[in-house]
């Protein structure tokens, strides 16, 4: 389902984090959220799957205002990796997958062939499946968020939200997981820091400062010298890769 | 198909698991009937239960017939289900809190019932018609909606509950401590003593009626939220964007462990160590998930109260020790080993 913002606003006491943000994701579609640290990206992620309550606005799945959700239906709709989230508890990577089945399973209902054969199917796309058995806490942080992503995607969501799923992973775990994201034709909107990748993997890019939205639309219109200047105080160069077609960031130090 | 098999397997393990529990939980019970000054056969027990339950007319001395029924039947059903009630709130206080070392006594309750109690025993407060019960009760509760209080005001996360908790258990037990040492004479401060360390010798069958009900309702509603539980284990975001209502199932459970534990510190006193070692122990035999781990923690805690009640009572000839001082001085070492094993296999 599409995901639409409609003037949406968030605010922690007196101080205002979220003011204003439309913002729409057309099904299947991937957004990239970019913005300086404390821009407001993870308190609007968690606006959309209703951990914060906006304080004006609306937010849609589809046709559905999520305020008229219950909790369990929301989950059935939309699934949230978190930035670094971990447990002492000793689970195992099928444990942690499972989770995603919660909000599909009654009070007392044991789990079933159906719970069962999504969890399989999750391990498979993030190719987990034959360490299934392993610790949680055995993992590296790649396999970490590679387990959250099957988790959510267990969930069976229409729409999935992602933290910075890429922090502190090396390159090519970060290209594995965007790649996966991008193609998973689920509608989705993940946080991110590095231009590049977002430039690479994402269908559009909204700019965040300060809580506003500063600028969106396609990566080429959105990733300009003037933005990057502007929001994020750097110099930079953007051409055209010629490796891969997509907009390419250097910076220039003064 | 895989995935379906070896579930399969897991519930007839689970079962046979279950079955063999309740089988023990009963030959402790029917141990701790016949084992104490008086030693009574087996076989007189089971005779005295059952013409007390079904009508029969086995010929028994009424000495024996006394005290199964009235004495030792009585305090092995309210250990058993102390026990239970005890590590069913540690096991799920634990994954409320997302702490291992959280137990029920955490949120302040244990010291709340012995300033209540204190205060009904020495200072005379409730006007005699508040027993000790009564007063270690309403103790209980006062402090459990103190730390709440605090709780809430300070964020409501883990941590800072947990610091509630320790700064509520401070003060009351500073208040008891106060008032042991103003006001109580030597005697009373040694029954006091007793009365924190938990002791069974008063149970009787009214006692039974209260807390077999409470353990097994407490069960019920635990165990209608296995999944919110397990859901806890990333913390409270990710389980409401799992679909659980946090706050309400917060609010809920930490309300009904602080009832149970609250009826059981009125009853038998604050008994130690039972609420936090056996959810652990349990988790190491059956695993995190708490659809298993509730039915084996409260097994667990029954029989294993059942077992340090026996052995308060013959370890010293003449004298009954206070339950507390058994069950951690026999655990302590116990779960040394396990964790020990646990490590050397892991």
């Amino acid at each position: 389902m599409s995901i639409t913002i409609d003037a949406v606003s968030f605010a922690a006491g007196d101080t205002v984090i979220v003011n204003g943000v439309s913002l729409t994701v057309a099904k299947g579609k991937v957004l990239g959220l970019l913005g300086p640290n404390g821009s407001g990206k993870s308190s609007l992620l968690r606006l959309i799957c209703r951990l914060r309550k906006v304080r004006s606005g609306v937010i849609r799945l589809g046709d559905d205002d999520i305020a008229s959700l219950s909790r369990a239906a929301l989950a059935r709709r939309i699934a949230f990796v978190e930035q670094q989230s971990t447990t002492e508890t000793q689970l195992t990577v099928r444990d942690v997958v499972r989770l995603g089945r919660t909000p599909h399973r009654g009070m007392l209902a044991p789990f079933g062939a159906e719970d069962d054969a999504a969890v399989e199917e999750a391990l498979l796309r993030v190719d987990m499946q034959a360490r299934a058995g392993q610790l949680w806490q055995t993992l590296s942080g790649g396999e970490r968020q590679r387990v959250h992503i099957a988790r959510s995607l267990a969930q069976a969501p229409g729409e999935l939200l992602l933290d910075e799923p890429t922090n502190h992973l090396d390159i090519q775990h970060q290209l594995d997981i965007l790649r996966l994201i991008s193609k998973l034709g689920i509608t989705c909107i993940v946080a991110l820091h590095d231009l590049n990748l977002a430039a690479m993997f994402c269908d559009s890019l909204a700019v965040l400062q300060k809580g506003e939205v500063v600028a969106a639309g396609a990566p080429e219109e959105v990733l300009t010298e003037d933005m990057i200047g502007r929001v994020f105080g750097v110099r930079a160069h953007v051409q055209k890769s010629a490796v891969h077609g997509r907009h390419h960031i250097q910076y220039v130090l003064d | 198909m895989k995935a379906a098999s070896v579930r399969k397997q897991g519930w007839w393990a689970l079962a046979a698991l279950t079955i063999s529990a309740l089988l023990l939980l009963g030959l402790m019970i029917s141990l701790a009937v016949s084992i104490g000054e008086i030693a009574i056969p087996l076989a007189t027990t089971a005779e005295a239960v059952s013409n007390r339950l079904f009508g029969t007319q086995f010929e028994l001395s009424r000495i024996h017939q006394g005290i199964v029924w009235d004495y030792r039947l009585s305090r092995a059903l309210v250990a058993a289900s102390a026990g239970a009630s005890l590590s069913l709130c540690g096991a799920v206080l634990q994954a409320l809190l997302r702490n291992p070392l959280a137990e029920p006594y955490v949120l302040g309750i244990s010291a709340g019932a012995s300033t209540g109690a204190v205060c009904v025993m020495i200072l005379g407060l409730g006007y005699g018609v508040l027993g000790l019960s009564s007063g270690a009760f309403i103790g209980a509760v006062i402090a459990f909606l103190l730390v709440g209080f605090l709780a809430t005001g300070a964020g409501g996360t883990g941590e800072r509950i947990i610091l509630c908790g320790v700064a509520g258990s401070q003060l009351f037990t500073a208040l008891t401590s106060y008032i042991v040492t103003t006001s109580a004479n030597a005697e009373q401060a040694r029954g006091i003593l007793f009365w924190l360390l938990g002791s069974l010798s008063g149970v009787r069958w009214p006692d039974v009626y209260l807390s077999v009900p409470i353990a097994l309702t407490g069960f019920v509603i635990c165990m209608a939220h296995v999944r919110a539980l397990d859901a806890f284990a990333f913390g409270t975001d990710a389980a409401a964007s799992l679909g659980i209502a946090v706050r309400r199932v917060q609010i809920l459970l930490s309300g009904l462990t602080a009832a149970m534990t609250a009826s059981v510190v009125s009853m038998v006193g604050s008994i130690g160590f039972v609420g936090l070692v056996i959810p652990h122990a349990a988790r190491f035999l059956v695993g995190p998930g708490h659809r298993r781990l509730l039915p084996a923690t409260a097994l667990g805690g029954a029989i294993y109260m059942v077992g340090a009640d026996i052995v308060s009572r013959i370890i010293i000839p003449q004298q009954v020790l206070p339950i507390g001082v058994v069950t951690a001085l026999f655990g302590a070492p116990a779960f040394a080993v396990i964790l020990y094993r646990v490590r050397r296999s892991a």
